[in-house]
């Protein structure tokens, strides 16, 4: 009895070994799912859209085998540091504020940032310029900014928590508004059209995309949003890695072969057809 | 990490109105249908009945999401007066925990009425009592007493279910823990702070049911 309860518990170690060996070389890779059209779900719940549809070409080109995981927007960076997964392709924007904590591969795609109001609100006549970067210093861009901030003065704006464009708002660039926050940009989506909050900051394909599968009359206003709080790009996210330590090393070399991965897709347009098949137009970068 | 705690102990206020408001909603709610239930009308029972079988057996957060997302699908709704208290993450937030935690105090408020031994009622009716004086004088102090440990119990929950209020983007406790989370990325500290403060807050509500159990056995 005591030889087999050994036996069992050896084999057991050795299948844990085992399993944990050919688990450690697989890159885990994390997203939302619901951020369409970068990352969503189908009907029977499995992960869709641009994302996705990279990071598998991605590995591919890194000849290495993925898995991608769904995490919570909200607990994205902390489940990165605690090793849920090992990189973040989830519409993620690259910021200074984020470049503190983890690392970013170079960009891969980029697109800009917009309000959104239902057809018929106050806000929808507002006249501004067309686009708006942030990195560039100037009259014009603080005339937008006043412009803006006479018109939001006292508006409920929805954000999704902890994004670039929550940020923005509660800059004070755009004056004093209220920031209502929410988990998820569905739930943006949704307050958007009951009427709960005014007017809502995302990506502006996520607008576009919304207004489009549900029928709603979502319209976008003001200028677009680039640069400064806005970031440079979206790009994989990645641990900070160093070389002391095993992991660390690990996760150098997984920033290093994304980087070289993006290059080679870039090169070959891949990045180009899957922005185009899924924003309708080439967010490559 | 410092700086997050007025925000934090700011929330917990926000936790405590929502907790207080649904409570004295909750214990209105309960009273009206526990005497409906314990009455001789059918129709007033059945309604009872089923208003606290529904809101005992759905999930709070399923309650929440249709008062508040699903309500607001419904185009006539928005334009009715309602709207003015549908519009606002906070009251639905209200009208959801007061429906159910009326439910669990109607059944709680129930069992404590139908206990209340023959003798006392028999008492009264010895006495010349009416039957309203009956029913203010004895039937529902002695209630109160039977039921105090269980209600103490829903209190505690509630209070705990309170944190579903940051779903629907109300900045309570557990909406403000979670926001500072994503700026600091530290969800350990963070949350062991936000659930110190959720025990301490039981452990007030605790000692208060203890020291009222206390007086009401004295008498």
């Amino acid at each position: 009895m005591r030889k087999l309860s050994k036996t069992i518990i050896s084999l057991v170690a050795v299948f844990f070994l085992l399993a944990n060996n050919t688990l450690a070389d697989k890159i885990k890779i994390g997203t939302e799912g619901a951020y369409p059209p970068w990352n969503s779900k189908d009907a029977s719940g499995k992960l869709i859209g641009f994302e996705v549809e990279l990071a598998q070409e991605l590995c591919a080109i890194m000849k290495h085998e993925c898995t991608i995981v769904e995490q919570d927007w909200d607990g994205m960076i902390p489940a990165l540091l605690m090793r849920k997964f090992d990189a973040i392709m989830a519409g993620m924007s690259i910021t200074e504020e984020r470049l503190k904590t983890i690392n970013f591969s170079q960009g891969y795609a980029d697109e800009v940032a917009s309000l959104a109001v239902m057809k018929g609100s106050s806000l929808a006549n507002l006249q501004t310029v067309k686009s708006l970067s942030l990195s560039k210093k100037g009259g014009d861009v603080k005339k937008t900014l006043d412009q803006l901030k006479n018109a939001l003065a006292g508006k409920t704006i929805g954000v999704q928590t902890g994004t670039i464009h929550q940020n923005f708002l509660e800059s004070g660039d755009v004056g004093k508004v209220n920031v209502r926050k929410y988990k998820t940009q569905d739930e943006v989506n949704l307050d958007l059209a009951a009427g709960r909050i005014d007017a809502a900051l995302a990506a502006a394909v996520a607008f576009t995309d919304y207004a489009a599968k549900s029928g709603k009359p979502v319209v976008l206003v003001g200028p677009t949003f680039s640069g400064g709080a806005f970031g440079n790009g979206v790009g994989v996210g990645i641990r900070k890695g160093d070389s002391s330590s095993t992991v660390g090393k690990r996760d150098a070399k997984i920033l290093k072969d994304f980087n070289k991965a993006i290059n080679t897709a870039r090169k070959k347009g891949i990045i180009s057809k899957l922005a185009i098949k899924h924003f309708g137009f080439d967010a490559s970068m | 990490m410092i700086t997050s705690v007025p925000k934090l102990l700011y929330a917990t206020l926000i936790t405590l109105k929502l907790l207080s408001f649904s409570i004295i909603f909750g214990l209105f709610i309960g009273l009206i249908f526990s005497l409906m239930r314990i009455s001789k009308n059918t129709l007033l029972n059945k309604i009872s009945y089923y208003y606290s079988y529904i809101f005992r057996g759905t999930p709070m957060l399923v309650q929440l999401f249709i008062i508040y997302f699903g309500l607001a699908q419904l185009d006539w709704l928005r334009e009715s007066f309602l709207w003015v208290i549908l519009k606002e993450p906070f009251w639905c937030a209200i009208i959801a925990f007061s429906l159910n935690t009326g439910a669990y105090t109607s059944e709680i408020l129930r069992s404590a009425f139908q206990t209340i031994s023959k003798g006392y009622i028999e008492a009264g009716e010895s006495l010349g009592l009416s039957k309203f004086k009956i029913f203010v004088t004895i039937q529902i102090p002695v209630a109160i007493k039977q039921s105090l440990p269980a209600y103490g119990n829903e209190i505690i929950l509630m209070l705990k279910g309170t944190s579903l209020a940051s779903t629907v983007t109300l900045m309570d406790l557990t909406g403000v823990s979670k926001f500072i989370i994503s700026t600091t990325y530290k969800p350990v500290e963070v949350f062991i702070v936000a659930g110190s403060i959720y025990l301490f807050l039981t452990f007030l509500i605790h000692s208060f049911i203890k020291y009222n159990e206390k007086k009401y056995e004295a008498k």
